[in-house]
């Protein structure tokens, strides 16, 4: 199978792609003077790499029945992905600035109802991998060989209806399911891992059968090789991706403020991570 | 610390034995609705489905380890390959029935009134409710049908339901009708839930020739003194009272309302409007929420004021113990519903 720039028809580089997202993505949050913007830079580099490596999809036709689905669980991220559907040309570049506003395609949270390109209706979390299974069923019974990608958070894997999934995932051998976890270590109320997540993710994802990787999930090389890995592995058997990533990643200054789950971005320092982004275009 | 005094719930029973030789009744779980001497038909859910499937190779049936007490396992015996045992697991059964949705079939979920309703209810509202997608959500044990006490008694869950858009909700009378609306809850777009009887199920309505609408409340039967106004198995009770209350002099009419939601208004104003009879409701249902006061609540908004009265379950937890026995308690027996009307009267 064809995949990488080739497939996509460009010569654009995957990291020209993941700065041109956390542009698109700084721009909406300058737009609605908030956002989930933290989540959005740290999570540029895995969807350049989805959106521009991995994913099969017509940009002109995001119904299209041999397409790759992507599923969003985290329906705050939804900024992070109209960045990203807004480079592959799904959204139409002039609509970002209607991000977040009344009669908009781009609510806050993401919706299937409202935007094309986004398969399901997330933000209440710990439905996505459920309705992953369904949709990974759905396929294999009508011997479609795309692929269901489901993009959880950390904070997610805390949901006990995501381990439901994670096991019927197993019981149905679904080797057309990638979930992939965005592992930031930030949830509402402070670290994940000072919440649920004590134990190794990969080895708790192996040990239910799953096939697991962990990468850094900055490092675009390495997320292009997990995604190859795990679209070419040869088990029967689920996949899943965890993604470390930084939140904030590419603004040093954002960085290194005392995190949490929602950044605090002052009116005028949108314009200041836009000029420090814009200084750092990649070829 | 010294812990708070609780007042908890506490049986009203006290220790007790069976004198030798002495047969009690029991809480069977899955025994069939007692049928009172009336022909039953077996399975009408299970069978009806696997009709339907022979020309629809979109339905597929799901279900959260309860196979067999859904009549689901007709369908599972039918079409192997289009059945997914999902286990004990009613959020990814439920999310994962509105993942096949999404790709175009039309999945028949089936678990109990209490886990669907309960637990699963926030997978209903926005896997599948808020996007209108195609699920049938086909539930047993609803109401007082089952002994075993609160875990299974699902006396509130129309009263849960209701408040989701776009769900439609059936509570079919008997297994005529439970065998009609399953046919016609596969045309229909949009998702429904289900309350359904399985087993042994009494034929009532075959002898008046009732044949199931969408949407549509049917008088079975018509009388000047008072208007019972019933839904599921109720109606099972409002026919067998009205014969009853007969013999008394009372006449009595039954409109029949299958289609909780959308709730059909017009029909529920108009005999209600006719006047001079005594609107009576009655639902396997707590009184909270359900039948009883959707139609309170449609009469006032129509302006339509009439003497009115509600039979249904309290809104409590409930006895355990034999359903015979549970049904007087609580009033829901044909004789507790004549009871009740007359000393109304």
């Amino acid at each position: 199978m064809t995949t990488g720039a080739a497939k996509h028809g460009s010569n654009v580089s995957l990291a020209r792609r993941a700065w041109a997202i956390r542009r698109n993505a700084l721009r909406m949050g300058e737009v609605q003077g908030q956002g989930y913007i933290g989540q959005a830079l740290g999570v540029a580099d895995v969807l350049a790499v989805s959106y521009f490596h991995a994913l099969t999809y017509r940009a002109d036709e995001p119904e299209w029945e041999g397409r790759d689905r992507f599923l969003l669980s985290i329906g705050h991220y939804a900024i992070a992905l109209y960045a990203a559907m807004i480079e592959a040309g799904i959204l139409p570049e002039d609509e970002l600035e209607t991000y977040g506003m009344d009669d908009s395609r781009m609510p806050m949270s993401g919706m299937a109802a409202y935007t094309p390109g986004m398969e399901i209706t997330g933000g209440s979390l710990g439905h996505g991998l459920g309705i992953a299974v369904g949709m990974a069923l759905g396929l294999k019974r009508k011997q479609n060989p795309a692929f269901v990608y489901n993009m959880l958070s950390d904070g997610e894997l805390g949901e006990g209806s995501t381990w439901e999934a994670v096991m019927s995932a197993v019981q149905w051998k679904l080797d057309n399911l990638i979930a992939i976890v965005d592992f930031n270590n930030q949830q509402a109320d402070g670290p994940t891992r000072a919440a649920l997540a004590q134990v190794p993710e990969a080895a708790k994802w192996q040990a239910f059968g799953w096939h697991a990787q962990e990468v850094d999930g900055n490092d675009l090389d390495a997320v292009v090789a997990a995604f190859d890995a795990a679209r070419n592995h040869d088990g029967a058997q689920p996949r899943v991706i965890i993604c470390n990533t930084t939140m904030c990643k590419g603004i040093p200054f954002l960085e290194s403020r005392e995190i949490t789950h929602f950044v605090r971005v002052e009116p005028e320092e949108w314009a200041k991570a836009l000029e420090i982004l814009d200084g750092e275009k990649p070829q | 610390m010294k812990p708070q005094e609780l007042s908890r719930r506490q049986s009203k029973y006290t220790a007790r034995s069976v004198p030798q030789g002495e047969r009690v009744a029991t809480s069977a779980m899955i025994a069939s609705l007692d049928a009172e001497g009336r022909d039953t038909i077996a399975a009408p859910f299970g069978h009806a489905l696997v009709d339907i499937a022979k020309t629809r190779e979109d339905i597929v049936g799901l279900t959260a380890d309860l196979s067999k007490y859904t009549d689901l396992h007709v369908f599972a015996n039918a079409y192997p390959d289009r059945f997914y045992q999902m286990g004990m697991a009613e959020a990814v059964m439920i999310s994962a029935a509105a993942g096949l949705a999404r790709e175009g079939f039309t999945p028949f979920a089936t678990t109990y009134a209490v886990f669907a309703s309960r637990r699963a209810y926030d997978f209903i509202i926005m896997a599948i409710a808020e996007e209108n997608l195609p699920v049938k959500i086909v539930c047993a044990l609803p109401g007082l049908t089952t002994g075993y006490g609160p875990s299974h008694q699902a006396t509130e869950d129309m009263a849960i339901m209701r408040g989701m858009p776009n769900l439609t909700i059936i509570d079919p009378c008997d297994a005529v009708e439970i065998d009609q609306a399953t046919r016609a809850i596969a045309d229909t777009p949009g998702p429904v839930y289900m309350r359904l009887l399985r087993g042994q199920v009494p034929n009532v309505l075959g002898e008046y020739g009732y044949q199931f609408k969408l949407g549509r409340a049917q008088v079975l039967r018509d009388g000047c003194d008072v208007l019972f106004v019933s839904s599921g198995l109720m109606t099972m009770r409002t026919l067998d009272a009205a014969r009853a209350l007969q013999k008394d002099g009372v006449d009595c009419a039954v409109l029949h309302v299958p289609t909780i939601k959308p709730l059909d208004t017009e029909t529920i104003i108009a005999e209600a409007s006719k006047g001079g009879r005594l609107v009576v409701t009655a639902e396997n249902h707590s009184v909270t929420g359900g039948l009883g006061e959707a139609v309170a609540a449609t009469l006032m908004r129509a302006g339509v004021h009439v003497p009115f009265r509600q039979i249904g379950l309290p809104d409590a937890f409930l006895d355990a113990g034999a359903l015979p026995t549970l049904h007087d308690q609580y009033g829901i027996s044909v004789s507790a519903v004549a009871a009740a009307v007359k000393s109304w009267l």
